[in-house]
């Protein structure tokens, strides 16, 4: 548990945090400016908050009250920065053992990083910079890791390359991950916990099924980010058709693509603005995904739109239509309806495992 | 060629290679220890202590030299307790063309290293600690090692600087043959006599190889390193 609670005085604006990280991915999202880095800066000490405290499980690092604040060496934080900051005159090597050596051999061979221990980090491609990056933090035998936008200098295709290895991470070490990033695909693949940054506040925090499923957080999150992200079980394949069906609580999906194995967990960011709602079950049309639904709450915005809150099962899905249809069809809290999904809109960078 | 250098000649192209070297390695230290607090740090003064480093570059090195004799002469405020306590004296003493030459070439070499920290990227330095680094291993293992060319061209810099330093090293020390008496102030004393163009010459062409030598070092160094570090 990251218990974080800061004040600090950036220029023209307060930054102002609090919220606690569970273990997992905690996802820190917001836009340009909104004070992400800042505050994984503070953790890792080297930004000294005006006031407050963090701490991390029963270790306290910074408290402006008991005059706390641990120097950055002495707080075995993990930090992968966006710009990967490799040591320029050292090897691949002596970069990954510079905190230590922990776990070398399993690091070295999850990250894949074998061929490259003799090169220079002037050698290295982007993707391999990142990987070398995260290999190191990691030999340090950190009790936290910070990652501060570790993807966005990378192409799409080095992003495919690196967000396995972050996913098996996050499943396979203990270590809980503070995650910055204003992707929300990403962030959708990746977290269990969900912090919105508004200029240098917390607009909202929680885990991320709840907090993104929440019609409350379209504004928050911008519109083309807010979908649910929903946990499902691959259930079957439809070979032939070169499509996965997938089942949660709240029923039977059916994506493109072959996904995982039987039976093996996938996450899938279902985006708001892509689902449609029916009064009736619709027949006739060409979506396979039709989803018997229970209204929980609408929320109408400044703009056309209107977040529709809904329960699928056990499961939260969000929807956002316009406000004009919304009133036609007379939507209203506690109506059952159906939610139609088109099977293409979820798109590969929406599906994790 | 080499024949017409006598032997005072060879003293003086000798001395003139000590009084450099200790020179260059005595205020090296000093150096990279003031450039880095000019390129990192700020504090009350900093520009002070900039414009105090930077005297000697701009002063008459006859008014440098005339206050090193004020202030490190025997009577002097700063000369007399240092002879008094340990004995140690600069004035007309090789120790004094040291203590010149240290002094006229400490800009030269502030500016070049000073170049080389402001090049270093603050960001590895704060990644080195987030991996457990305390500020000396910071300094020892990234800081300076990427420092190290700004660190050598400094060197060279100041080396060849003090091989050459004429104005206040004659005010200050005179040139006492054997004592010192360096490879400009030896040409100097030979111009006044007629005859001796031989004599000059030899000096000329050793001061121009030195010189020559000084700056293949460090170009052939300077590639080395970035050889290494793969730029």
């Amino acid at each position: 548990m990251i218990t974080v609670d800061i004040q600090q005085k950036l220029g023209a604006f307060q930054l102002k945090a609090q919220f606690e990280a569970p273990s997992g991915v905690t996802a820190i999202f917001g836009p340009s400016g909104s004070g992400k880095t800042s505050i994984v800066n503070a953790v890792a000490g080297l930004l000294r908050p005006d006031n407050g405290r963090i701490a991390v499980g029963g270790d306290v690092l910074f408290d402006s009250a008991d005059r706390v604040n641990l120097p950055p060496h002495k707080r075995r934080i993990g930090y992968v920065f966006q710009d990967a900051r490799l040591f320029p005159h050292m090897t691949v090597l002596r970069n990954l053992r510079y905190g230590g050596q922990h776990d070398e051999a399993q690091v070295i061979a999850v990250l894949g990083l074998s061929d490259l221990l003799q090169r220079m980090p002037a050698g290295l491609s982007g993707g391999e910079r990142q990987r070398v990056a995260l290999g190191r933090a990691l030999m340090c035998n950190p009790r936290l890791l910070l990652m501060d936008e570790p993807l966005a200098a990378l192409d799409a295709a080095r992003k495919a390359e690196i967000l396995p290895y972050i996913e098996r991470l996050r499943d396979s070490v203990e270590i809980p991950i503070l995650y910055v990033s204003h992707d929300m695909s990403e962030v959708a693949r990746l977290a269990t916990t969900l912090v919105v940054l508004n200029s240098g506040q917390v607009a909202v925090s929680g885990p991320i099924g709840q907090v993104l499923s929440h019609p409350d957080a379209v504004p928050l999150v911008g519109v083309r980010a807010a979908g649910a992200v929903i946990t499902t079980r691959v259930s079957g394949r439809l070979l032939d058709d070169g499509l996965t069906e997938l089942t949660f609580s709240g029923g039977r999906l059916v994506l493109p693509g072959i996904l995982g194995v039987i039976g093996q967990t996938v996450r899938v960011r279902i985006p708001a603005q892509d689902v449609i709602l029916a009064k009736t079950a619709p027949v006739g049309i060409s979506a396979l995904n039709v989803l018997p639904v229970e209204i929980t709450q609408i929320n109408e915005g400044r703009g056309p739109g209107v977040a529709v809150g809904l329960k699928a099962g056990e499961a939260h899905l969000l929807a956002r239509v316009t406000r004009r249809s919304a009133q036609r069809m007379q939507l209203a809290a506690g109506q059952k309806i159906f939610a139609i999904i088109k099977a293409t809109a979820v798109g590969p960078e929406d599906i994790g495992s | 060629m080499m024949d017409s250098l006598g032997p005072q000649e060879w003293t003086a192209i000798m001395l003139s290679l000590r009084v450099a070297l200790i020179a260059t390695l005595a205020a090296l230290p000093v150096a990279i220890w003031v450039a880095y607090i000019l390129a990192r740090k700020s504090f009350p003064g900093r520009q002070v202590l900039n414009g105090i480093v930077h005297l000697p570059l701009v002063l008459p090195p006859v008014v440098t030299g005339y206050l090193l004799l004020v202030l490190f002469g025997q009577q002097g405020p700063i000369g007399a307790p240092l002879y008094n306590l340990f004995g140690v004296s600069f004035a007309f003493r090789w120790t004094g063309a040291a203590l010149a030459a240290a002094i006229m070439a400490f800009p030269l070499m502030v500016r070049a290293i000073r170049l080389g920290f402001e090049a270093v990227d603050a960001g590895l330095e704060d990644a080195a600690a987030t991996l457990g680094a305390s500020r000396w291993r910071v300094m020892g293992t990234v800081t300076l090692p990427l420092v190290l060319p700004g660190i050598l061209a400094g060197a060279i810099l100041g080396f060849a600087k003090a091989l050459g330093e004429f104005g206040a090293t004659i005010t200050f020390v005179a040139a006492i043959p054997g004592q010192t008496q360096t490879i400009p102030t030896a040409i100097y004393g030979l111009l006044q006599v007629p005859g001796e163009e031989p004599a000059v010459l030899g000096l000329v062409i050793v001061s121009v190889v030195l010189a020559m030598g000084a700056l293949l070092v460090s170009e052939w160094l300077a590639r080395r390193m970035a050889r290494k570090v793969g730029r």
